[in-house]
């Protein structure tokens, strides 16, 4: 009985938690090249109810998961065009980029809300987060090409002085954490809570932003950053549930909290360093220089 | 001085107003989308209702998303500069958004839904929805097997606090062993944290979800694990066919068709109005014929009827606080200053209302 109890709330956590890992994971790789993308949640937000639209319309959860990894890199090639060849500024564009999708996403998705669709099982991405995660952190700490995506993200102008084509490299960036995010879209309108509401993602694509900053930047930390927040929701969840008294509207903020607590420790320059923050964050990169 | 020409500015708005007879404008400030197939949902219903019934009298504006943050001054706002007439502002904490907008603007009718204060130009109304939660409970005591209900519940104001007593009362008056797990979530509208929440409780051992938040993600999780729920605010049947017994179905049509009437016609004055199954306000969705024994059906239906003549009332004494303290006594009925305040789980219920 109390294997059974603790082995559904670890399925529980695992359903919550995967979106975050997706999409925490995706602006990692954003902000690893030195740009940072504020559009997460619009971008899930697209994918969801692109995902969601071609489900009804085709039936077929493969190409739902296509067209939506097909939005997500749309969007974020928007915003690559705007801020790495127009160099607008990185946090309007990715505010703009955020408002942008939940619009869109409200306007695409009007008459398909209610529409009652089958569900899919989450435990193909559940693995395949997992997946994700360990091969981010080997192609970032194992292969030339994650060390050159990180020398772009730390010294733009030392990578281009060698040779690296500074543009094309946060171009692929900004693209991988787009459709990255918007898998993590359409897993919460597929898997997660089977349907499309307006705003669903409720606030996830930023708690994802603060994970990256929780974790340093470091893949394997996205992970159990991410695992702390899903966990401690749901372990709350369940002590309420046990009719322990619990302060509930706590857990909600640990999060925001935690990353605020992040923030201010790395906010001193020494640490900062050795807390890996790409140095180029939100510099933005001109080939003349 | 001023005083003066705000008299005579008034006066003449009023006076040009009823010579060209303009349609009136109607205004609504929702907290969700209107597709969330629950609370907003009903509203906008409620809207459209209006809207059919009146004609040209009116013409109506919905602001959706409004957060119950400072948001909604400007929202509110927005629609009191942009002429409107009259306006509903559709969630209980929007209250002190409303009345300080209110304050500003004396010549528009503001209502408040599930508030408490009113202003000259403000005027509350609500649904007494814990007259379906009293048939949901007794529907659960006799469904339940585990004994063991789950509650999702929003946020500790009365409307839930109240919803939670009922459903327990009516529950444990034909199922004393009947347990109850409540889970706060702290939002109205989030279908993953719904979801999740819903998952904790069935995991926990619940075979029936009650759920108090907007959408229909805990009845899905439901449908999916193959226990009961009940839906909320709009009829979700089609959402969960295996998993839905019945909703609680808040009409606000009627009401919202009254009130505009008033402002075209001139006669609207402030108030609270508070209303149940006896005015259509508050009513059942079709029960599940096909989970439900037609003896059960038989009895929410002969309960709905008692409570619309005022035979049966959710809050009938004895009634004790957690404490063990009597607070309604045997044969009285919990007047309503009592439950508009309740803010005390009834004895029987586990755990503490999160202050």
């Amino acid at each position: 009985m109390n294997l059974d109890l603790i082995l559904g709330i670890l399925q529980i956590v695992l359903i919550a938690t995967t979106p975050l890992v997706f999409a925490g994971i995706g602006e990692l790789v954003t902000e690893k090249s030195g740009v940072l993308n504020l559009g997460v949640e619009g971008m899930m937000l697209v994918g969801a109810v692109s995902a969601f639209i071609i489900l009804v319309i085709t039936g077929s959860y493969f190409l739902a998961f296509f067209v939506s990894i097909l939005s997500g890199i749309i969007m974020s090639g928007l915003f690559a065009f705007l801020v790495l060849f127009l160099m607008s500024n990185q946090i309007a564009t990715g505010l703009a980029l955020t408002i942008f999708g939940i619009g869109l996403s409200s306007m695409l998705g009007k008459q398909y809300i209610g529409t009652p669709i089958d569900g899919l099982s989450p435990w193909f991405f559940v693995i395949f987060s997992f997946i994700i995660v360990f091969l981010v952190s080997y192609f970032f700490y194992k292969t030339k090409a994650g060390l050159i995506l990180r020398a772009v993200g730390e010294s733009h102008n030392s990578a281009h002085a060698l040779g690296y084509s500074v543009i094309k490299i946060r171009f692929l960036s900004i693209i991988f954490g787009g459709s990255m995010c918007a898998l993590a879209g359409s897993y919460i309108s597929i898997c997660y809570a089977p349907m499309w509401q307006e705003g669903m993602t409720a606030g996830r694509g930023w708690i994802a932003l603060a994970l990256v900053v929780f974790a340093t930047w470091k893949p394997e930390r996205v992970l159990i950053g991410a695992y702390i927040f899903g966990g401690v929701t749901i372990l709350q969840m369940n002590l309420q549930a046990l009719g322990l008294r619990f302060p509930g509207q706590f857990f909600s903020m640990a999060p925001y909290v935690a990353t605020i607590i992040v923030l201010v420790l790395i906010s001193s320059n020494k640490l900062r360093i050795k807390l890996s923050a790409p140095a180029s964050l939100t510099i933005p990169f001109y080939k003349g220089r | 001085m001023i005083r003066i020409i705000t008299f005579l500015s008034t006066f003449l708005v009023f006076a040009f107003g009823s010579a060209y007879a303009d349609p009136k404008k109607v205004g609504f400030i929702y907290i969700g989308p209107p597709g969330d197939h629950g609370w907003t949902y009903m509203h906008d219903v409620g809207r459209k209702y209006m809207e059919s019934q009146l004609g040209d009298s009116i013409t109506t504006t919905y602001l959706e998303n409004i957060p119950e943050n400072a948001d909604a001054v400007r929202a509110i706002r927005k629609l009191a500069d942009s002429g409107h007439d009259l306006i509903f502002t559709t969630s209980f904490n929007y209250m002190d958004q409303t009345h300080e907008v209110a304050k500003d603007f004396p010549d528009i009718k503001f209502e408040h839904a599930t508030g408490y204060i009113q202003a000259d130009n403000v005027a509350t109304y609500s649904a007494r929805f814990y007259e379906g939660r009293m048939i949901e409970g007794h529907i659960a005591g006799h469904m339940t097997e585990t004994n063991t209900i789950g509650y999702i519940a929003s946020f500790p104001i009365p409307e839930v606090v109240r919803g939670i007593n009922a459903f327990y009362l009516a529950a444990s008056k034909v199922n004393p062993d009947i347990k109850m797990k409540i889970i706060w979530v702290f939002t109205w509208y989030d279908p993953g944290k719904e979801a999740d929440a819903a998952n904790t409780l069935i995991n926990q051992g619940a075979d029936i979800i009650v759920q108090h938040t907007d959408t229909y993600a805990p009845c899905q999780a439901a449908q999916k694990a193959g226990v009961y729920a009940f839906g909320q605010a709009s009829n979700q049947e089609e959402f969960c066919p295996d998993a839905h017994l019945t909703s609680i179905e808040d009409i606000w049509g009627p009401y919202y068709a009254e009130r505009a009437k008033a402002v075209v016609d001139g006669t609207w004055s402030s108030g609270d109005t508070w209303d149940g199954m006896d005015k259509g306000m508050v009513v059942m969705s079709p029960y599940n014929t096909k989970l439900m024994p037609a003896s059960l059906i038989q009895e929410a239906v002969n309960m709905e009827v008692g409570i619309k003549d005022g035979t049966i009332h959710p809050f009938t004494g004895p009634i004790y606080n957690q404490a063990g303290e009597l607070v309604v006594p045997e044969g009285e009925v919990a007047p309503d200053g009592m439950l508009l305040g309740m803010n005390f789980y009834v004895q029987g219920i586990d755990g503490e209302v999160p202050q």
